[in-house]
């Protein structure tokens, strides 16, 4: 028994040492585990954000008055604009229509004259709603700028002006509200995704179209050993990307980790299992490179990208697609990275979601194996 | 030649659709993602789950409850009873926010002040925290205007008056269908594309077919038109999906719409036939569709507006070809746009098209192993 575990672990130790020949010789699997993480988290992170700023508005003053200029004053004080002014309505409208403005701030001819009346004046704002959420945030920003000056004028006035309820927030957990913080982390958990994957898509479906796999299950070797050779080559391949894309989120883009980094090194570990695991399961179902090739592109990056929580609140998806949600590993992992950056070791956020990875990481593994094994016969 | 050049397509399609998981993947994911994707990507919540903490036994609070729990929104999980409970309930993700009301809010309204209201949000996800801040703040705006009527206090001098254009309740699932249909066109080109001169260099059919009467360019229509058909067809369907099953207003010129939908497929192609006749392997036209694939999302401007992306990057989004169809997609949809407006979102795409293509004409005569 000792001398047939001992010759179990020289031909998986042979096993791995050819999958890191393979590796050598076609340097694609090495440019995903580094080259795809460094690419994509570079242009991400600098480049992703929903932090509008910068906003284009159009200002409109029927009539300027020291009244008008006052209120479009405090507009353009505001960082979050950059203000063009129109003289005439139909101008800011074309300006909007061709996309040079996202909002209008228009001040009729009456504006400095209602001012005084008990019933007041109107300031009317118009944005292009196509982006929804730019607009949102625009309408926000304005609704701030409309406050502050309203305050402005009655302490200039001399009188205290009475909101009834002020509205006092904190976020927590990202106190500066900087979407970078999220996306970023966010990402890391898209990107390990696809070089999971990615490395172990075509491997399976390589050797059976080549017929390489025939050749060795003829010797001593077992499918399980070739397997798992597999998947200690691979599993260091990708660890390497993981650590390379943790170590750019934190030291580039300076996203805080407030969690354990071995917590995070652990759950990624399981993370990528469970992502070879599904490259492998698509290579062994696919039995050929074109169409595994294809199952991943369908298969990987957009799931990932819209299903994962890592934009889209999947609270607020109706039940049937929250249910999907619970088949895209990378579901569980944007959970974890989220918290473990952001809001620390909270474990009851992290165990449930260790488990599912588990269990995920087993289910690719098994289906691989299985379907492996009922093909040779 | 034309004789040939079909013979040459109709061996495309065969490759293609022979292989019944091929055929499976080429078909049904693109209309089963519309229908899940479109469900999924909006930025609007539906099911804000929040904590009540209300330290006043007061009517004005009581009021101000009646509203959030009014909100179709707003989700109460839990009611407090004391400011310990709080912490946990966010850390585990329970609730998104919570309410705090403090012991003198009602004293003070009455009173005549200003009274303070405390919300924490959890901001893990800080857009998702941004929009719930804007939720609220809408309702206790309302509140306020309600409360300064009732209690017959001074109105702001100046209201706002606010409309939206195109899309008047702000639906953002109006903006992300749209830009769905672009993605999955854009797979869909990938898929068919990028890995179709690499598998032929690998089983070295590759070089028969260039021994072929057959010139370059031809070879190249041949792989090329196949991405093009199928991309039209499906994006053709996802289409009618968008309009009658999601009931998003396509109000623009469909003449514009399929142009701008053509050249982005050339440009589409184009991009998939250039990875392709630079992989040597399939592995490496894997590794090319991702890496053209990615980054053309995701700086599209799908999600995350081009707009808020630094100068450097937004000159980099000047090569996506997305980025152009996504302009139009919208446009057309929600603006009524039609080719006055469109021209300068379809000519970059005529252009990176025609530089593929011409590219990868060029490698497969000169790319040889």
């Amino acid at each position: 028994m000792g001398e047939f575990r001992g010759g179990s672990m020289m031909r998986l130790k042979g096993l791995v040492k050819k999958e890191f020949l393979q590796i050598a010789r076609d340097p694609s699997s090495i440019a995903i585990a580094f080259l795809m993480p460094l690419f994509l988290l570079v242009l991400f992170g600098f480049g992703v954000s929903l932090d509008a700023d910068h906003l284009p508005v159009a200002l409109v003053a029927e009539q300027p008055t020291a009244d008008s200029d006052d209120f479009l004053a405090s507009i353009e004080g505001s960082h979050y604009f950059v203000p063009q002014h129109f003289l005439t309505m139909a101008a800011a409208e074309e300006a909007m229509r061709e996309g040079r403005v996202n909002a209008i701030v228009h001040l009729r001819a009456n504006f400095a004259k209602r001012l005084y009346r008990p019933d007041g004046a109107a300031i009317q704002i118009i944005v292009n709603g196509v982006d929804a959420n730019t607009a949102r945030l625009t309408q926000g920003y304005l609704q701030g700028v409309w406050v502050n000056w309203l305050e402005r004028r009655a302490k200039s006035a001399g009188r205290e002006m009475v909101t009834p309820v002020q509205l006092e927030q904190r976020v927590w957990y990202n106190g500066d509200v900087k979407s970078r913080n999220f996306l970023v982390p966010g990402l890391v958990a898209i990107i390990m995704t696809l070089i999971g994957t990615l490395l172990t898509a075509l491997v399976m479906a390589r050797e059976w179209e080549r017929g390489t796999l025939e050749a060795l299950l003829v010797t001593p070797v077992t499918m399980t050993e070739v397997l798992l050779g597999k998947i200690i080559a691979y599993f260091a391949l990708g660890t390497g990307g993981m650590l390379l894309s943790v170590g750019l989120a934190v030291w580039l883009f300076g996203v805080p980790l407030v969690g354990s980094f071995w917590l995070l090194w652990v759950c990624a570990s399981l993370f990528l299992l469970a992502a070879l695991g599904m490259g492998l399961a698509i290579s062994t179902l696919a039995r050929n490179q074109f169409v595994a090739g294809q199952i991943a592109i369908v298969g990987t990056f957009l799931p990932a990208f819209l299903l994962s929580g890592f934009i889209f609140d999947i609270d607020s998806m109706p039940s049937v697609v929250q249910f999907i949600t619970h088949l895209i590993v990378a579901r569980y992992f944007v959970s974890i990275v989220q918290t473990l950056f952001m809001a620390g070791n909270v474990w009851s956020v992290v165990l449930p979601n260790v488990f599912a990875l588990i269990v995920m990481a087993i289910f690719f593994m098994g289906i691989t194996w299985r379907k492996s094994r009922k093909r040779l016969e | 030649m034309i004789t040939r050049m079909i013979a040459l397509i109709y061996k495309e399609f065969l490759a293609l659709f022979k292989d019944p998981k091929s055929r499976l993947v080429l078909i049904a994911p693109p209309m089963i993602q519309l229908l899940v994707f479109g469900y999924a990507a909006t930025f609007d919540l539906r099911h804000v789950q929040y904590a009540l903490y209300n330290e006043d036994k007061g009517i004005a609070s009581r009021e101000l409850v009646a509203a959030f729990d009014g909100a179709p929104a707003f989700h109460r999980m839990a009611t407090l009873q004391s400011e310990e409970q709080i912490a946990p309930l966010v850390d585990r993700r329970d609730v998104l926010m919570v309410i705090h009301i403090g012991p003198r809010f009602s004293a003070d309204l009455l009173a005549g002040k200003s009274t303070p209201l405390q919300i924490i949000v959890d901001g893990r996800n800080s857009n998702t925290a941004m929009i719930v801040l804007n939720y609220v703040s809408t309702i206790v705006e309302q509140f306020n205007m309600q409360w300064i009527a009732d209690h017959g206090l001074e109105a702001a001098p100046a209201k706002l008056e606010t409309r939206a254009w195109f899309n008047p309740n702000l639906e953002s699932r109006w903006f992300f269908i749209p830009g769905i249909i672009g993605m999955l066109t854009l797979v869909t080109t990938m898929l068919v594309t990028a890995l179709t001169v690499a598998r032929e260099r690998e089983q070295g059919t590759f070089d028969q077919l260039l021994v072929t009467p057959l010139r370059p360019g031809e070879i190249l229509l041949g792989k090329a038109l196949p991405g093009f058909i199928i991309g039209m067809v499906q994006a053709s369907v996802i289409l009618l999906i968008a309009t009658k099953w999601f009931d998003v207003p396509l109000l623009g010129s469909l003449p514009a719409l399929y142009s701008g939908l053509s050249l982005f497929l050339v440009s589409g192609v184009g991009a998939g036939m250039l990875i392709s006749s630079l992989a040597v392997t399939q592995q490496q036209g894997l590794l090319g569709a991702f890496l053209f694939m990615v980054p053309a999302v995701i700086l599209s401007g799908f999600a995350t507006p081009i707009a808020n992306m630094p100068p450097t990057v937004q000159i980099v989004t000047l090569i996506d070809p997305l980025r152009y169809f996504l302009v139009v997609l919208r446009k057309v949809f929600l603006e009524g746009a039609g080719f006055d407006v469109l021209m300068g979102q379809l000519w970059p795409m005529a252009l990176i098209g025609a530089a593929t293509l011409t590219l990868a004409s060029w490698l497969f005569r000169h790319r040889m192993y």
